[in-house]
């Protein structure tokens, strides 16, 4: 069966390095519907390579949904406006023919633009590193039943940590804040028993790094949640929230 | 105190500040509704209930001491949160998606929070200060209330800002049980529709009362 590719018109933002002021440029293409979003990229920049020009400048790693680097805001969404998915699972066959499709960097503070559509996401890793270490018992394996854990704790754990820590949480919301991102990384060690033992120290940590890395406060939009290309849920900021409020009463300073 | 000061000040202490606060300001407007829904039972009881007040003179101080309090906190942090969030996000995107991520409430309240500062200087320089220091001596606090609203142009402001009062305890309601951590699959749901029911009838119960002087007031009495 013959396949038909489709016609779109991409509005993608340039911008030279940090500092300079960026702008869309145009690209009239015609693609194949298969084609995933960033081969789509890839296209266009062997074409523009070819002609000597500057190719765009975007991330990317595994391309397949699971590590987060390829963070792109297409038409508005961090990550399209397909539910629960990474910018690299976007086909052209979600898109009209002769559409006209808008790509942007992730926009924050805390995210400054290195070129085109790739930022500085540095601020994420210093929030996890500031929640520092986990005990664990050394010597041989535990066996492996020892700790029991409920299944229903044991799946809310692992929700939370299939973070990917992409930032597309600061990227949807109006306030770049990262707190779906540190209630994430906070709870999937709160939940379980070999969490506990630094548990509120950690969400100290973790919430003043966060504030001082430059991102926004929490006002509850909820838009992180429903950007998420993970689906964490909310319920990890509530957590954190009730944590963050134990510990400054716990703890001895 | 240091500790108090320094978690009062992050982003989720910024939080709790403003959810302890507008719940707070959220349980006086339920006695000030209350209190206003008496204009229904006619002159002589809203003057007599009013002028009972003046009794417990000393205790209305008090609460207007910490009412004071209340509000200056929600309005400062308010504005601090909107100034420091407007620093964190300088640039917005081309496309915004917004209105498909998060709800209209919940992206204003700044914006309503601001209307609803400058209706209360507005509304304290003119009904308090009246009902405080000038009714020389007399208990006509109702024919105050009705010659306020015989302007139309009032009565339509105070319609208005009492509808954005309803957007801005719609999520503010809800978003103070997350800010507690209180989120739960079961209750979430049923605490929204609480605060949703509760701002439409504050809403439209303050709303009834310009409206229904303004109306009274071209009928001649």
């Amino acid at each position: 069966m013959e396949e038909h590719n489709i016609n779109l018109t991409l509005k993608i933002w340039r911008q030279a390095s940090a500092t300079a002021k960026g702008n869309f440029e145009e690209f009239k293409v015609s693609v194949s519907p298969h084609a995933s979003i960033l081969e789509m990229f890839d296209e266009i920049n062997n074409n523009l390579e070819k002609e000597g020009k500057d190719p765009i400048v975007f991330e990317s790693d595994c391309r397949e949904g699971i590590c987060g680097t390829c963070g792109l805001v297409v038409n508005g969404h961090p990550h399209g406006s397909k539910k629960h998915t990474a910018t690299c699972q976007i086909h052209m066959r979600s898109f009209k023919a002769d559409e006209t499709i808008y790509v942007e960097p992730f926009r924050a503070a805390a995210f400054p633009v290195l070129k085109d559509l790739m930022v500085d996401r540095t601020g994420l890793d210093i929030v996890q590193q500031a929640g520092g270490y986990v005990s664990v018992n050394a010597g041989s394996a535990p066996d492996a039943n020892a700790i029991p854990i409920a299944k229903e704790i044991a799946s809310l754990a692992l929700d939370a940590a299939e973070c990917i820590g992409c930032g597309a949480c600061v990227a949807a919301c109006k306030n770049s804040s990262a707190m779906l991102f540190v209630s994430a990384k906070v709870s999937q060690f709160a939940l379980l028993p070999q969490g506990q033992a630094e548990r509120y120290e950690r969400v100290q940590n973790m919430v003043i790094a966060h504030d001082e890395s430059g991102f926004g406060s929490c006002t509850n939009t909820y838009a992180c949640e429903a950007e998420c290309p993970k689906g964490i849920s909310i319920s990890n900021i509530a957590r954190m929230n009730r944590d963050y409020f134990v510990s400054n009463m716990k703890l001895q300073e | 105190m240091g500790w108090l000061s320094k978690s009062l000040n992050s982003s989720i202490g910024k939080k709790i500040v403003m959810a302890v606060t507008g719940l707070s300001l959220i349980l006086f407007l339920t006695v000030h509704f209350i209190n206003n829904m008496f204009l229904f039972f006619g002159k002589e009881v809203f003057d007599t209930l009013v002028g009972s007040l003046d009794a417990v003179k000393p205790i209305v101080r008090v609460a207007e001491v910490v009412l004071l309090l209340l509000f200056g906190f929600h309005i400062f942090n308010g504005i601090r949160l909107w100034w420091e969030n407007r620093k964190a996000n300088p640039d917005k995107y081309y496309i915004d998606a917004s209105k498909e991520n998060s709800t209209f409430f919940s992206r204003t309240m700044p914006y309503t929070g601001g209307i609803l500062l400058v209706f209360l200087i507005g509304h304290l320089a003119t009904v308090w200060v009246k009902f405080n220091f000038g009714m020389e001596g007399t208990h006509h606090y109702y024919d105050a209330v009705a010659e306020i609203f015989q302007f139309l142009p009032t009565t339509i402001f105070y319609v208005i800002v009492m509808i954005v009062l309803g957007f801005h305890i719609n999520h503010g309601f809800q978003s103070a049980f997350q800010t507690f951590g209180w989120y739960h699959k079961k209750y979430t749901p049923l605490v929204e529709f609480i605060g949703t029911a509760y701002a439409v009838v504050l809403a439209v119960g303050f709303s009834a009362i310009p409206i229904y002087f303004f109306i009274r007031s071209m009928g001649g009495n």
